[in-house]
């Protein structure tokens, strides 16, 4: 080894300490890599945070995707919803009692129940809202079938927890919600191939519901659409002309000062403090309409305001200077530069910028229940004033109900909501990578 | 209302064809003169269009701006007037019950019920249709003005890039007063309600009275109670325990953050390779990414009732809302907030600072723990601070996995509240809008947006002397 300490020819003396030295060197190498350790156990920890949250939130919310129905044979009375030349009459249609029609179709194939509270019971196996869907299922056709007819109709959120093994059976009668003989029934009618699970595609075209098998988050889904595109549409102009304001044309000074801590303090404002803002401004003050998408799209771009001004400002830095030099040397004005050289060459980082405050915003609740979005809304909202509901409100709408369906739901609307999120994020990577200039 | 919520698509329209009808004709009366007089124009061609379309619709927007707000409550206050006619003996909140009514019925929405109501709404209707007509016409009138005079002043001669440019420079700075304003909005707007609020519950009893019941009534007779309460108002607002709650669960939180985010930072920013680091860090900022709400749902469904069965488990009581789980999932969420924040920091120590460590003989650890750490110590504790402010002003983990009750305890495996819940809780739901409760509310927000204010600046001053001290 070529050791310099041997080099020398130390004492003894000084021998003594090197040999002590080498001997603390190796604890203190130990306290090194145990630095390390903690550093890889904390990042392992983190991230096994993350598995853990987004496992817990697909294995709760995957079967969503799935909805019970129910096989049943009926014949539909029409000579109760025709008008004389054979088409459906809207009004009897919507007076016809399809619910009561239905459960007569299914309790007749059990015609051994014959107790009130058994039929009743039998009846709970059925959706709630199987006759309206079938009401509209019939309208949509714009003719009654003739004759008997099979029919596959949803079941009740109940049965629909039993068939996904959601319901624990071996629960005491008394803290389940089917009753042994509730089961027995459902069990007879799988045993008859007439229980399946398939797509639940109300999930993705009805708004909320107070059942959760006609529940579904499109409503919420416009909603959150229709609040971004108002957000876009206010902070994203603006934003991009503070930013040019800020960088080229603010003179040194107080007011500039000002504005610049006015910017980065609104960044670290709590956004629930947003909230409280729309609700004494915009709806107190301007009196508008509560739980409009309007308003929730204009607490939201104050909101992502400073973030869409900060990135800007950084893409506008990005841009080397010589390209302004050239402009202005070519006789440009100043405004010139900025707006025909500067911004154009800005502009996918401004994007970039744009499409991660807005992602910002997507995932936004507290401001938005406190200016009302946070209503139960059964219609999908047609106009930004109409009453409305967000994504992730809707997400915490339903987590918060009794029943178990709303609970898988609020896990699969999750999943919806990190979808849009991740493709949010994504294609602003994207949009970097491909753009990205090195100057 | 209606009338500018549903904003008249044809009005719009022809506005913006004018717009660009007179673009072309200011840009087409330039060049003819240009070649008339045969002398260059001071700016281009399109500039003059530009300022003639500036003169027809600056001055328009500006009057539907004015009109939006001075037109509906002329409107409304004519209607009251008529419908007071109408009924006569009608006391003030039927009245404002039945104009509410009206409204409906004048949109369409409702059937009048009967007679009255239905003349009453046709003349609402009427009353509204010349209004809108009136504003069209008034409209037109000022953009014709604007046009004229903007096109008579175009000639070569005019200076009309400076001018469109001066506009613009003035509509930029505008544009950057909006933060001004965003800011002004909320302190005047909290600050108003809050000071409503002090005139029925004292400062005194409010930041330092150790009761928070908003919602339970006084009982009459309840003179032990009542004592101790405030008198008169509806319920009791001492914010202590509020305020206790909210700094538990973000103790809680930080106890999990600081040292989950600060060793990642280490790692990130001394031991990893690159590739690791490229890989590690945005992994970890994907929590940063994941909303609020899902951190809520996971806390209030999965981390909760674990909690509470783990207790169960070893013996304790644990409440289903207990501060643990807000607490720890919010810690959750902070980790990137810290580990990129101070690894920031880190990274900005500058590298003669361990270069000369090592040259003194010391191993990597004891570099980064008696050189780099406290170099970095004034960055890291902003990035704390920061890590503080955003865990007091979390909402929606605490709304969802939080109690509502206001519990004074240190004792993590009970249920707590914090401003923010108490915040929601007030505000959501049927409380009439000027009540001493969602006035609370407004008082609670004021104290958090303080609160998260002087951390921010705090944290501001302290990473600033970091930058300072190795300029």
């Amino acid at each position: 080894m070529n050791n310099p300490i041997e080099m020398i020819q130390p004492d003894a003396k000084t021998q003594a300490r090197f040999e002590k030295i080498a001997q603390g060197l190796k604890k203190r190498h130990a306290a090194s890599r145990r630095l390390k350790t903690y550093g890889i156990m904390a990042i392992v920890t983190a991230i096994s945070f993350l598995a853990i949250l987004l496992t817990t939130i697909i294995s709760n919310g995957y079967t969503a995707i799935q909805q019970t129905e129910l096989q049943i044979a009926l014949t539909i009375p029409a000579e109760k919803l025709q008008n004389d030349d054979g088409t459906i009459d809207p009004v009897k249609a919507r007076n016809f009692n399809w619910n009561g029609l239905i459960k007569k179709a299914f309790r007749a194939e059990f015609s051994d129940v014959t107790a009130m509270l058994d039929q009743r019971a039998l009846g709970e196996i059925l959706s709630k809202n199987a006759g309206y869907d079938l009401r509209r299922q019939i309208e949509a056709k714009g003719s009654i079938p003739v004759g008997e007819i099979k029919l596959w109709i949803k079941t009740s959120d109940d049965v629909d927890m039993l068939m996904k093994g959601r319901l624990d059976r071996n629960l005491d009668e008394s803290q389940r919600r089917l009753s042994d003989q509730q089961i027995g029934w459902i069990d007879s009618l799988v045993a008859d191939d007439r229980i399946r699970l398939v797509f639940n595609d109300t999930f993705f075209t009805a708004a909320d519901s107070r059942e959760p098998e006609s529940a579904g988050v499109l409503g919420a889904t416009v909603g959150s659409a229709m609040a971004l595109f108002v957000t876009v549409l206010l902070a994203l102009p603006l934003a991009v002309m503070t930013a040019v304001y800020l960088e080229y044309f603010a003179p040194p000074g107080r007011v500039t000062d000002f504005i610049e801590v006015n910017i980065n303090n609104l960044a670290a404002v709590p956004s629930i403090v947003f909230g409280l803002l729309g609700l004494a401004v915009f709806l107190g003050f301007f009196g508008m309409p509560r739980s409009a998408p309007l308003v929730g799209g204009m607490v939201l771009a104050l909101m992502t305001l400073p973030t869409i001004i900060i990135a800007t400002r950084a893409s506008i830095r990005a841009v080397p200077t010589s390209i302004r030099d050239a402009a202005l040397g070519l006789g440009a004005s100043r405004m010139q530069a900025a707006i025909d050289h500067i911004l154009p060459l800005a502009a996918p980082g401004i994007l970039t910028g744009t499409i991660i405050g807005i992602a910002q915003a997507l995932g936004e609740t507290a401001p938005l229940i406190m200016i009302g979005m946070v209503a139960f809304i059964v219609d999908v909202p047609a106009t930004l004033t109409d009453p409305a509901t967000a994504l992730p409100v809707q997400i915490y709408i339903w987590s918060d109900s009794a029943e178990r369906a709303f609970y898988e739901r609020s896990s699969l609307a999750i999943m919806v909501l990190l979808t849009f999120l991740i493709t949010m994020n994504i294609s602003a990577v994207l949009l970097r990578r491909k753009f990205e200039k090195k100057w | 209302m209606s009338d500018f919520l549903s904003p008249n698509l044809v009005v719009f329209a022809a506005t913006i064809a004018a717009a660009f009808l007179s673009f072309y004709l200011g840009t087409g009366r330039v060049r003819k003169q240009a070649i008339a007089s045969q002398t260059k124009s001071h700016s281009l061609n399109q500039y003059y269009g530009f300022y003639v379309s500036l003169w027809v619709l600056v001055p328009a927007i500006l009057l539907a701006l004015i009109w939006m707000f001075a037109a509906d409550p002329m409107l409304t206050s004519a209607a009251k007037a008529r419908m007071l006619a109408a009924y006569p003996n009608l006391p003030d909140s039927f009245l404002n019950l039945k104009m509410a009514q009206l409204v409906n019925i004048a949109a369409g929405y409702i059937k009048a019920p009967d007679a009255v109501m239905a003349a009453q709404a046709d003349l609402l209707r009427a009353a509204q249709a010349s209004a809108d007509r009136a504003r069209s016409l008034t409209l037109a009138a000022v953009m014709c003005i604007g046009f004229f005079y903007a096109f008579r002043r175009v000639s070569p001669e005019l200076r009309a890039r400076v001018l469109c440019e001066a506009f613009l420079r003035r509509l930029f700075f505008l544009s950057a007063v909006v933060a001004i304003l965003t800011t002004i909005g909320i302190v005047a707007s909290l600050l108003f309600e809050a000071v409503r609020f002090f005139r029925e519950v004292s400062l005194f009893d409010f930041f330092f009275g150790t009761h928070w019941s908003p919602m339970t009534a006084l009982r009459p007779g309840d003179a032990a109670a009542a004592d101790e309460f405030v008198a008169g108002s509806t319920g009791s607002f001492g914010m202590v325990p509020v305020m206790a709650g909210t700094l538990l669960v973000a103790v809680i939180a930080m106890a999990v953050a600081v040292p989950i985010g600060l060793f990642s930072a280490i790692y990130t920013s001394e031991f990893a390779s690159r590739r690791v680091r490229n890989i590690v860090k945005p992994t970890l900022e994907v929590l940063a990414g994941v909303p609020t709400v899902v951190y809520g749902f996971f806390a209030a469904l999965t981390a909760a009732p674990f909690f509470r069965d783990l207790g169960l488990f070893v013996g304790l009581d644990v409440s289903s809302q207990s501060a643990l789980a807000a607490g720890g999932v919010m810690g959750i969420m902070i980790i990137p907030f810290i580990s990129s924040l101070s690894d920031d920091v880190i990274t900005a120590v500058p590298q003669s600072l361990r270069d000369g460590a090592y040259g003194l003989g010391s191993t990597r650890g004891e570099t980064i723990i008696r050189v780099v750490l406290p170099a970095a110590f004034p960055g890291l504790v902003g990035a704390f601070l920061l890590a503080i402010s955003r865990a007091i002003g979390e909402t929606m983990i605490v709304v969802m996995a939080a109690g509502v009750a206001a519990n004074m305890t240190i004792n993590p495996l009970e249920s707590v509240t914090t401003v923010t819940v108490q915040i929601v809780m007030l505000l959501t739901g049927d409380n009439e809008f000027d009540s001493v409760k969602t006035l609370s509310a407004f008082a609670l927000g004021m104290t958090l947006f303080v609160i998260t204010l002087l951390l921010n600046v705090a944290a501001l001053t302290a990473s600033r002397r970091l930058g300072q001290r190795y300029e």
